[in-house]
């Protein structure tokens, strides 16, 4: 069973220094909360895992959290880079960050192959893709029957998985609607999940092969209502294309970068005081 | 004939190859843009499938991110994005992929990696998303990107999506089970590969653009084909659809969806 706990309480139990994290949610429901509570509870050298690493974990490694980033696309959707992400790779800055580098697909099947609590994924990619030459973790095997090459990649197994949702029941069952993306692989594929919600019902009313997490599956239910903020929880609110805009000069600038979340995040106890302070500012 | 300009046409003509009721696996800007025109011109029943899960999206505006909740709203399913990859595309349902890129070469491989050293970059680009198994297994490949000389280069610093590879019959000896790119359309003009050697050639220069305009504007010696047409310019019903797109897309986000 799911405990139904604070986010704040959640990270101190389930995330340890060193861990691998991954925070998933593809263009939609991005668990931007819980990475406001890594940084405010400084956890470092994460090996954070994500397909799109977008704002979230732009965050995350200029704050100093991570030491390795795996991942597929890391771009600020719509507005152009990451410029935190850059900084680190490039330059080194705040430190050094390790990077493995995949495609969708085999970061899509690795989740899967985790859930499915298997060593590795097996997909028909990267031939021809220099991607393979740089990364020692994509490999290629022959298929014992028809004797093809495949590529094969290691399954994505984090120690923890964050996705926000949009709610659960009083028992920490967990309704996704909407863009699914590889949060109910990312979800099963973890030791331990944190779900943060929008809200917390009596009934989630879910249809019938909607995409439910049962309870016993995650270790804990967080409520936090706009906690995929700046991108959107379907039903709830809308993307915040504005603040993706924004983020661009905030980010390209290590001062200005470090400014901000000193101020928003770190001087701030929670999302909802982080959420309080933003929009007392935007009135 | 309407004033149009070389993005506009760049667009058109993209949006041109697409067959009506083909299955297009779309890649989010340039492509995105062309995709929904052509479904709201020449192709209303082509399906557009996004890889965050979409399949058969109708949006009224441009998506500006890849997962945008209109994709959903207006899709006749929607999926988990390891069934896209997995069922759908790896499956071989997909009829076309539409990608955009940072460079390519003169056997369309892709670039959006990197420029420089892979280890010591000069500059880092987003990276592969989904393009790398969309150019490999998609039935077919259309890239859309501006022509200049350093997006069209002689040699990749790093190729993300393979297109021809070397040339010739590469494609086949990788093992790729797609034709591999059939089209790279700029907003100077259209190529194509050429019978054989599968190295790209300019089949069609877009109305008022002349060759040297187009050898400028590439890294590589290229060549034209023995014959070369001029595109068709953009008739008033696709400049006037793409135009209301757009204008659409702008009053929604605040900002042009599909520029990159």
């Amino acid at each position: 069973m799911a405990d139904i706990i604070s986010l704040s309480e959640a990270v101190q139990r389930f995330v340890t220094d060193g861990d691998t994290v991954a925070l998933e949610g593809f263009t939609h429901l991005i668990p931007t909360a819980a990475a406001h509570e890594l940084i405010r509870q400084d956890k470092k050298d994460l090996t954070l895992v994500r397909m799109t690493p977008d704002l979230v974990y732009d965050l995350l490694i200029g704050a100093g959290c991570a030491k390795k980033l795996i991942f597929s696309w890391g771009g600020n959707p719509g507005v152009g880079s990451l410029h935190r992400l850059r900084d680190a790779v490039e330059k080194g800055w705040p430190q050094p960050l390790e990077i493995e580098e995949h495609s969708h697909a085999a970061m899509a099947n690795a989740y899967v192959s985790g859930a499915s609590g298997l060593p590795f994924a097996v997909l028909r990619g990267y031939q021809g893709s220099d991607l393979a030459k740089v990364n020692p973790r994509i490999k290629f095997i022959d298929c014992p029957f028809t004797g093809e090459t495949l590529a094969a990649v290691p399954s994505v197994r984090p120690d923890v998985t964050v996705i926000h949702a949009q709610k659960a029941d009083r028992k920490g069952n967990v309704l996704i609607q909407g863009i699914l993306g590889v949060q109910k692989e990312a979800a099963l594929a973890a030791k331990h999940c944190i779900v943060t919600v929008e809200e917390i019902v009596d009934d989630l009313q879910a249809p019938m092969n909607a995409c439910v997490l049962p309870t016993w599956a995650i270790a804990a239910v967080c409520l936090v209502p706009g906690g995929a903020h700046p991108s959107y929880a379907h039903g709830y609110y809308e993307r915040d294309n504005r603040f993706y805009q924004a983020w661009d000069p905030i980010a390209r600038d290590r001062e200005t970068f470090t400014a901000w979340i000193d101020e928003y995040i770190r001087g701030t106890a929670d999302f909802a005081e982080y959420k309080a302070k933003v929009n007392g500012e935007n009135k | 004939m309407t004033d149009f300009t070389t993005n506009e046409m760049m667009t058109v003509a993209a949006a041109r190859r697409l067959g009506n009721g083909s299955v297009c696996f779309v890649g989010i800007g340039l492509p995105s843009k062309a995709a929904n025109l052509a479904r709201l011109t020449h192709a209303p029943e082509v399906v557009l499938i996004y890889e965050s899960g979409p399949i058969g999206a109708k949006p009224s505006v441009l998506p500006l991110s890849i997962g945008d909740g209109e994709l959903a709203e207006t899709a006749d399913t929607v999926v988990p994005t390891g069934e896209i990859f997995r069922y759908w595309l790896q499956g071989g349902r997909i009829d076309v992929g539409f990608l955009g890129a940072a460079q390519v070469d003169k056997y369309g491989n892709i670039n959006t990696t990197v420029i420089g050293d892979y280890h010591q970059p000069k500059v880092r680009l987003p990276g592969a998303g989904g393009a790398p198994e969309i150019a490999g297994s998609a039935k077919k490949v259309l890239i859309i990107l501006k022509q200049g000389h350093r997006t069209f280069v002689e040699k990749l610093a790093f190729i993300t999506s393979v297109g021809h590879g070397e040339g010739g019959d590469h494609r086949k000896r990788l093992g790729l089970p797609g034709e591999g790119p059939v089209a790279i359309i700029t907003d100077l003009c259209i190529m194509e590969p050429e019978e054989g050697s599968n190295e790209f050639i300019v089949t069609s220069l877009h109305p008022g653009v002349t060759r040297e305009q187009v050898i400028e504007n590439t890294g590589w010696q290229i060549r034209f084909a023995e014959t070369v047409t001029t595109t068709e310019a953009p008739k008033f019903e696709e400049l006037t659809a793409l135009r209301d797109l757009e204008a659409r897309t702008a009053a929604a986000h605040g900002q042009a969806g599909g520029d990159e």
